[in-house]
């Protein structure tokens, strides 16, 4: 059976969220860590609701939202979420203020809104949504299982569409402790240039990006999603080079049909060395563009890039979208994303046109 | 290129997009095996033993350096960490969190007997809640007045997903990996999400559960929202005081009918639902509409009657809130004709993460040996239900199904049911 993306949101260090967005000029910082551009959220949120929730929830929910609202859909089927650092900045707040107050009775808002379920919770209590309700914390698989998730759900016949999102934020604790680990550059640079030269480290990230996927076509679709896989700690190129290749043939597909290959290159040089040696096998003859330039390295930036490719795929295509990642304007029929996080996680994304 | 030091087995490249032979609506999913860890016992007969002498796991901290050691009780593990490091055979400096989750899935294997599972298409869905959080919370403290303090060995292992892997690869599990958190739902999805898994013929076998350690930042989470009690818990009294806060891990090992024809299953998974309550973050609905979706839901996919339900294993908290609301949904459900029912964290304490696991432990242990387990402390009806737990332990009993609650906050309720094959 199809699955069909109904639509899509992101809000991202980048130009891609609401009815202006646009990537004619991509966005460029100087640093070693991207900030999502974020909408009025007084647009999408009660006031009220809104001063008591989080910067990542406000994210999340919005993004939601904003697909519902291009299909006008009161009530998805589903709501599954992926995040792997789920909700930072209050589990930051809640730390700091049990510890400084060594233990007496704090207030306990912090640590209701800290769970990694509020995003797909609150979701679901605005939209008053009693269906299904997942929430998927694996690192650089966190946004892969939601989908496969959702996959499922519409497969087994249980619901006709599923709002499936991946949302990390990046906070100033969680950035400086993140930065004692090596993840990032030492020096500032500018994440237009992030593959200049070799070098040691990534620039960090963070976004939110939903998707209304469903059993049915219609008429504004945005593209199909055709499959998913993840695979844990290959130990040679080979292997990934034959999951790569058994990925396509379940999918009854070679090479050849791929137009556009979007791969997770991310300016570390040892984690991408691995996209160089595809490059040079593989996806060798094919054309290829790299995303976290656009929105920097987090654990479920796969979801800026699979939004990436919808809008690839799309006839109605945004504007600048196609320059922002130095493509002609020629048609994209298939699009294959291939990830690895941390050279841990890896996974393979399939999307293609609407027949 | 070597690309990891991991060791592995020969990798399956047959990837987990598509559907498979053996799969459909029709396709069933066994128990082969259960593990579990919680403060009345190490591993199953130990906790057997518990339920059959009445033995709560309540008492003062022990293992936690907590502020309120004195003041509130919560459900320890009765081991250190160094002792648990050296039942699950992994280094003791490792996060509490993972040390449970290993040993209760390894019990859960080795009780499953499945012989090779490297040759075999299988899964680890493993849920919790706090992660690495025991140690992340002793680092912080540190790291707050200067962020250069503090070994990084401490919070390398602070997600969720980390704590996963760690069990991961030393049970040799590569083909699938995936770690759900959903609050105190976490664990009954993950066995759930396991079943589908298989059901849609992408996996062979799944080991799916859940663990969660005691933390600081949960006992004082729980504790500001005034819902501890200062007392060891009374599940469905009128005059509950609040729930006691515990830890540990259960996993059962899924597998397909075909696997399952070799094997001697405790029982099937016949049925399984996820709904939300959409009603508040962390209360639940006074009619409980999350919790009667969830059951009725689990009811129809294992095309049951309510009254072909012989226990329910009550997700039970204790507290005010929660009894009520899973009270009345029940009475929704079942009235006139109730099973008998109980509630198990009247002796191994909230759970968390862990709780749908350890529960779906001692639910399939239920069908396979006719076991009703003590509801403990009971002593006086709730007025507004018609119903009242059980408070004695029996085995033998003729019970061919039974419906497991893990109802938590973000409004996320789960139900399964769990049925003689």
């Amino acid at each position: 059976m199809n699955i069909y993306i109904r639509a899509a949101a992101a809000i991202s260090p980048q130009r891609t969220f609401g009815p202006s967005s646009s990537l004619t000029e991509p966005v460029g910082y100087t640093g070693i860590r991207l900030k999502s551009i974020e909408p009025d959220y007084k647009n999408y949120i009660d006031a009220r609701l809104l001063r008591r929730m989080s910067r990542i929830v406000r994210m999340g929910v919005t993004a939601a939202r904003e697909c519902l609202r291009q299909v006008e859909e009161k009530e998805p089927g589903a709501i599954i979420t992926g995040t792997a650092y789920g909700c930072l900045e209050d589990t930051e707040i809640f730390l700091t203020e049990m510890i400084g107050q060594k233990e007496e009775i704090v207030a306990p808002g912090a640590f209701i809104q800290s769970t990694h379920n509020t995003i797909g919770a609150q979701i679901a209590l605005i939209l008053q949504c009693t269906a299904y309700n997942n929430t998927f914390v694996h690192r650089g698989f966190s946004f892969e299982s939601a989908l496969l998730d959702a996959m499922m759900l519409l497969q087994e016949g249980e619901a006709a569409s599923a709002l499936v999102g991946g949302v990390d934020e990046i906070t100033d604790i969680t950035h400086r402790l993140l930065t004692r680990f090596g993840l990032y550059r030492r020096f500032p640079v500018s994440n237009l240039d992030l593959f200049l030269s070799g070098s040691k480290g990534t620039i960090a990230g963070e976004g939110a990006a939903f998707f209304l996927l469903a059993a049915s076509p219609s008429e504004n679709d945005y593209a199909r999603l055709e499959g998913v896989t993840t695979f844990y700690k290959p130990d040679t190129i080979e292997e990934i080079e034959q999951h790569i290749l058994s990925f396509l043939k379940v999918h009854q597909i070679g090479l050849e049909d791929i137009d556009l290959i979007i791969t997770g290159r991310n300016g570390d040089e040892s984690g991408d060395e691995i996209y160089n040696s595809l490059g040079r096998s593989v996806f060798s003859q094919k054309k290829s563009i790299n995303y976290k330039q656009l929105c920097g390295e987090y654990p479920t930036s796969t979801a800026f890039a699979f939004w990436l490719a919808a809008n690839l795929i799309t006839p109605r295509t945004m504007p600048g979208i196609r320059a922002s990642v130095q493509l002609p304007e020629d048609k994209i029929e298939r699009v294959l994303i291939y990830n690895h996080y941390l050279r841990t996680q890896h996974s393979l994304l399939l999307l293609s046109a609407c027949r | 290129m070597n690309l990891s030091s991991a060791s592995s087995s020969a990798p399956s490249t047959a990837p987990a997009t598509a559907p498979g032979a053996g799969s459909g609506p029709g396709a069933s999913v066994y128990v082969a095996g259960a593990g579990v860890i919680c403060a009345i016992g190490n591993n199953i007969p130990e906790c057997l033993s518990a339920f059959g002498s009445g033995r709560a796991g309540m008492g003062e901290a022990k293992v936690l350096e907590t502020a309120h050691q004195q003041e509130i009780p919560v459900a320890e593990v009765k081991m250190s960490n160094e002792e648990l490091s050296g039942l699950a055979g992994l280094p003791s400096g490792l996060s509490r969190t993972a040390l449970l989750s290993m040993i209760a899935a390894r019990e859960a294997l080795n009780n499953a007997s499945i012989g090779n599972i490297a040759a075999l298409r299988t899964g680890f869905v493993s849920a919790n809640t706090v992660g690495g959080m025991d140690k992340t919370e002793n680092f912080f403290a540190g790291f707050l007045s200067d962020p250069r303090s503090g070994k990084l060995g401490a919070v390398v292992n602070h997600e969720c997903g980390s704590i996963t892997e760690l069990v991961a690869d030393r049970l040799n599990i590569r083909h699938f990996l995936t770690t759900i958190s959903t609050a105190c739902s976490s664990s009954a999805n993950a066995i759930s999400f396991g079943a589908r898994l298989i059901r849609s013929g992408r996996l062979d076998v799944v080991v799916a559960g859940g663990t969660d350690s005691l933390t600081k930042f949960t006992l004082n989470g729980f504790n500001a929202l005034m819902i501890l009690d200062r007392q060891y818990c009374q599940p469905f009294d009128e005059n509950r005081r609040g729930l006691n806060l515990g830890e540990g891990a259960g996993y059962v090992v899924l597998v397909s009918d075909r696997v399952a024809a070799s094997l001697d299953p405790l029982c099937k998974l016949s049925g399984y639902c996820n709904a939300n309550d959409a009603y508040h973050q962390t209360a639940s609905s006074p009619d409980g509409r999350g919790s009667y979706l969830a059951m009725k839901g689990a009811l129809e996919r294992s095309g049951i009657r309510p009254q072909d339900v012989d226990y329910i294993n009550l997700h039970g908290t204790g507290t005010q809130n929660n009894d009520m609301s899973e009270g009345i949904a029940v009475k929704r459900l079942f009235d006139p004709t109730y099973p008998r029912m109980s509630s198990t964290k009247s002796a191994t304490g909230h759970t968390l993460g862990a709780s749908g696991g350890i529960e779906a432990v001692f639910s399939a242990l239920s069908v396979r040996h006719g076991i009703i387990y003590p509801n403990l402390r009971f002593e006086n009806p709730m007025t507004d239900l018609p119903f009242v737990p059980e408070t004695v332990f029996l085995k033998d009993q003729l019970v061919r199904h039974v419906l497991s609650n893990s109802f938590g906050f973000g409004g996320n309720c789960s139900s399964l049911i769990f049925s003689k094959r």
